[in-house]
This record gives C-alpha cells, structure tokens and sequence, in this order.
C-alpha cells in the first residue's frame, strides 16, 4: 500500500536506494577487510580518546585505535552475520519446508512440531541459549540467527508449497508420473520463490540486529574484533567523554539497517503480486 | 468448535510446547561442552576434586535421570540453587522478575497505545504531509537498535541535560520521584522500535478496513464518518494489531535482555546474562524456562483473544 506516488517503474525507487547505499557498504566492508587509513588493532595509547579531526574523522577509542579504521574493518562482520544467517536458514528451511508440504503424515508431523518448538523461544533468548554454553564466536553467532529464523522459513515454505500443490501444473506432473524430487524441483521451487526471497529481504535486517544485540552482549565476535555492536559495547565506559567510540558504529549501523530494509520493502513492492496488482510470471 | 473444546485444544498445546522447551533448553545446556564442575570449581581444580563433585550435584547420573530430577523438581517448585551466588533460583529470579515486569508492563502499554494510536492517525490522515512523516519515521525507527537509542537517550538525557539517571535502579522505598527517574529511559528505548511496528501494521490493516465494502456501505447509509470510524472500521482493524502485539511481546523479550545490560537495570535480562557470563548453568536453566514460560502464555493468551473476537478462527482453522 504505497502512498508516495511512486511511478511504476521497473524497479521501486526503495529498491534502487536500498541497494545502492547497500553497494556502498559493501565495497567499503570489502576494501576494509585489508585496507584502512590506520591498522584497526594497534594501540596508540598517547593519543587515546581523541576527538574526531581531519586526521581521525570519527575520533579515537580508549587505546587510540583509528574509530574510522576500526569500523571499516568490522563492516564485513555484520554483513556476515544477515547474510550468512539468512543463507543458514533459507539452506536449512526451504527442503525442510518442501518435505513438510510433499510428506504428509508423520514427517510433516515431526518437522511442524519442532518448528512449533523453536517459534515459541523468543528470538534472543534461542541465541542465548546456543551461545551460553560455547565460546562465542562469529561462526557461532551467524549459527545461532540462522537457527532463530530457520522454523519461520519452514512455516512459509510449506504454506506455499501446500497452495502450489494444488495447481493444475502439479497434478498433470503428477499424471505423468514423475518422482517427488523432480516435481518439488521443476515444478513446485521455481513458483515458490518470490515470497521467500520477499521473507528473507524483510528478515536480513532483524537477523543484523538481533547479530549485533547478541555481539553487543559478549556473544559474538571477540576482541580485538571491530563488530560495530561490540564496538558499542566497549565504548560505553567513556560514553560522557568521548560519545564518537559509541556513535559512529551505532550511526553506520543504522545506515545498514537502513539500506537493508529499503532493498527488502523493494523486493517486496517488486515481487509481491499482493501489492499493487501487478500481474507477474 | 464450542469454545471450551478450542481452549482445551490450545491448553494441551501450550504444555506440549512448555515440555519439549524444557527438554530443549536442558539438553542444549548439558549436550554442549561446558562442565558445571569446573565452572565452579575454577580450570585449576584437581581431577579429584570435580568428580566429588559431580556426584555431588548429580551430574554422573544418566540424562533422562537428571532430566527427570529437574523437571520433578521444578513441578514441586524447588528450582534449585544458583552456584555462584549460593541463593535459591527461585528467590533470585522472583525479585528480577518484578523489576522486569514493572518495565515491561510500562513498556507494552505505551507500544499498545501509541502504536495503535499513531497508525489510525496515519491511516485515517492517508496520503498528507503528517502520514508520509509518520511513515518515514517507522521507517528508520524499525531498523535502529535498542542499544542505540539507548546510548543516545543516556548521552542526551542524562550527560547533556543531567535530568534523568543514566542507569540502575531505585526501589520504591527511596521515593517515588527516584523511582521513577530511573524507569523512564528504558520504558521509553525498549518501546521505541516496537511502536514503529505495531502503528505500522495497524495503519495498513486500517487502510485495507477503510477500503473494504462494509465501510463503503456504511457510509453509503449515511452515518457519521465518526460512527464509521470507530464502531465498523476500528474493531475489525485491530484484530492483526493483537497478533502482532503478541509478537512484540517476544521481541520485547528480547530488547528486555539488552535494554537491562545497557542500563544496569536488575531485571530477569540482567540475570540471565550474568548466568551466561558466569557459567552460573542451575540458574541459567530455570531462568531461561521461566522466561519462555511467560512468552508462551503471551501467545496462548492473544491466540484465544482473537479467535474470542474473530470467531472465524475456532471454525476449523485452530490447529494450523
């Protein structure tokens, strides 16, 4: 239900914003990972919590690390962490899903129950839960987000798939005699899709938040890591002196999010048929 | 489907769910490495030493044994003891619990009443300068986190204008104006994202109301554009808005755990954490149950809230 009156366009202008400032960040995460104006790590402690200058534009943190350098450097961390999390669960939802839909009985019936389950614990507390017991760690944490948003993907795959298999398409596939594996292939997955993928744009940006709130934590990245949640975190002691340590990863993480939700409300304008009426293949 | 048979349905659900959560929660904590001996016993403790005492706490026995002894005990209302500060469980996450639930209340009431507030403005003011700022405002608002706005509410509030506390928390006790200084910056960062997203699904749910042919045929008779407001549009508007609520609720949850860690504020969040950080894994456990507990009689509430108002939900649809 757009309001702006947005000309129809192939493509919505939140999409085309979105992902260019999403481009943006992540050529500079790319180019962060090995170059930044100062090394992201070593200390310089003679000039610690220095305000933002023309030689360190977002200041210094309390060892005189470059605040620029070390947000360049962590940028791929969050970036990592909403789509790696969201790769986790599309791998593990989507066949899940598929074989809830095509396997009715006790099949279905094990997987909608442990997605029952896992749907009941709130989204922090089964990141929580995974992250108490072991060393936190990124790969762990891009785990733990993966895991929160497998069971909804689940849910949504199977209720597509469910309509989908009612299709005219579907029984003559079925008439001809074809396997299970090629009809969810050939026939179902290929129609499937666009709501997934409209799912998924809309969830990267909680799955970045709920990565840097568990960072934020402890339960992420550790240091010397520059996650921008972490960074927060550490720069909460010196937050009267020297609020730069905590709000330029905070403000580059709200552009992220930013750019992240404007690509997914995109995709959504763009591939919803719900929306706007657009009839599409 | 006679309404008592839809509560008993959802009743059994609910403790299916409570079960096959205390089995999760107790076998995620005791399957991954992490030995509760030697949290707290320290890494330099004798072989010897550990082994006495796992037996002491029971460790040695097979799982679906210790599994047992903690749900026996937990339905006899014993919860255990938490080992790094030598206290009941159950005393330590009460006194969290009402702190937690004083913020969280105050929090649920404000994005009940805001949200829904700000999304019939919006749907009703549709397509002017006032709606298209709302909406931008949503916009951002959904994507900034927590411990942002918090960090920004402290610098501003607290460094800058010196009017509020920046963290902690002040009993009654020590008087109502404390007291309530040192709710007001997490009341108000825990609901900010939530509102956003509440007004935000209640505008459209609204819009597709307004739009709907019973409004238009209400109109068509001639009532007051008030009447059609808030007697025909408003009550079918708000069913989605209790859904959502119920999943604010867990997202609320959530930014519970890390609006208490940003403010020092002692609530369950807090005390979960510290369990984490201290390998505290007794306390973590109950813990971890009580707060799933409460989310999942959230949700058992707000589904028999909607389908006691939309009675198309207890035909059939119930066991989705």
């Amino acid at each position: 239900m757009s309001v702006l009156a947005i000309p129809r366009l192939h493509f919505p202008s939140t999409l085309v914003l979105g992902a260019t400032l999403l481009a943006l960040i992540v050529t500079a995460a790319i180019v962060g990972i090995w170059v930044t104006p100062y090394d992201p790590t070593v200390f310089a402690v003679r000039f610690r919590l220095q305000a933002p200058s023309l030689l360190h534009p977002f200041g210094t943190d309390e060892f005189g690390r470059d605040v620029l350098s070390r947000i360049l450097a962590g940028a791929h961390l969050s970036l990592a962490t909403g789509f790696g999390a969201m790769a986790i669960s599309l791998v593990v939802g989507v066949p899940l899903g598929l074989i809830a839909a095509f396997h009715r009985g006790a099949v279905q019936e094990v997987i909608m129950r442990a997605v029952d389950l896992l749907i009941a614990l709130p989204p922090v507390l089964l990141g929580l839960l995974v992250l108490a017991v072991t060393p936190p760690g990124l790969f762990k944490t891009i785990a733990a987000v993966g895991l929160v948003y497998v069971p909804i993907l689940v849910r949504l795959t199977r209720a597509v798939a469910l309509g989908l298999l009612e299709e005219d398409f579907v029984q003559a596939a079925r008439a001809r005699g074809e396997g299970a594996l090629p009809i969810l292939w050939h026939e179902i997955l290929p129609n499937a899709w666009p709501p997934i993928i409209v799912e998924c744009g809309l969830r990267v940006t909680f799955a970045i938040l709920l990565g840097s709130a568990l960072s934020f934590l402890g339960l992420g990245p550790q240091p010397p890591a520059s996650e921008w949640g972490l960074m927060i975190a550490e720069g909460r002691d010196f937050l009267t002196q020297a609020p730069w340590v905590c709000l330029a990863p905070g403000l580059s993480l709200c552009v992220l999010l930013v750019s992240v939700n404007l690509v997914g409300e995109g995709l959504r304008e763009r591939l919803d048929p719900h929306l706007r009426g657009r009839a599409h293949a | 489907m006679p309404i008592a048979v839809f509560l008993l349905q959802r009743l059994a659900g609910l403790v299916g769910v409570l079960l096959g959560m205390s089995l999760l929660i107790f076998g995620i904590i005791h399957i991954l490495p992490g030995n509760v001996a030697y949290a707290i016993l320290g890494e330099f403790a004798t072989p010897a030493a550990v082994a006495q005492l796992e037996v002491k706490l029971g460790l040695k026995d097979p799982l679906p044994l210790q599994y047992w002894h903690w749900l026996d005990a937990m339905l006899h209302g014993n919860f255990g003891q938490s080992i790094v500060m030598n206290r009941p469980a159950a005393a330590l996450i009460g006194e969290a619990l009402g702190r937690s639930a004083l913020l969280a209340g105050f929090a649920f009431a404000l994005v009940a009443m805001g949200g829904i507030a700000l999304g019939l403005y919006a749907a009703t003011h549709r397509g002017q300068a006032s709606d298209k700022v709302l909406t931008l405002a949503q916009f951002v608002l959904i994507a900034v986190p927590e411990f942002f706005w918090a960090i920004v509410g402290v610098l501003f509030f607290a460094s800058w204008l010196n009017l509020l506390p920046a963290t902690g928390y002040a009993p009654m006790s020590e008087g109502i104006g404390s007291w309530a200084a040192h709710l007001v910056l997490p009341v108000m960062v825990l609901s900010f994202g939530l509102v956003a997203h509440v007004s935000r699904l209640t505008r459209s749910s609204m819009i597709e109301v307004l739009d709907s042919r019973y409004v238009l045929a209400a109109r068509a008779r001639g009532f007051a554009e008030q009447r059609v407001l808030w007697r025909h549009a408003l009550p079918n508007a708000l069913l989605p808005a209790i859904t959502v609520l119920a999943i604010d609720a867990g997202l609320l949850i959530g930014g519970i755990v890390v609006v208490e860690t940003v403010f020092a504020y002692p609530g369950l969040g807090r005390l979960l954490v510290f369990a984490i950080e201290r390998h505290d894994l007794p306390l973590l456990q109950v813990g971890m149950m009580v707060v799933t507990a409460i989310y999942a009689v959230a949700n058992f509430i707000a589904e028999v809230l909607y389908a006691v108002l939309n009675p198309r939900i207890r035909v059939g649809g119930a066991a989705a």
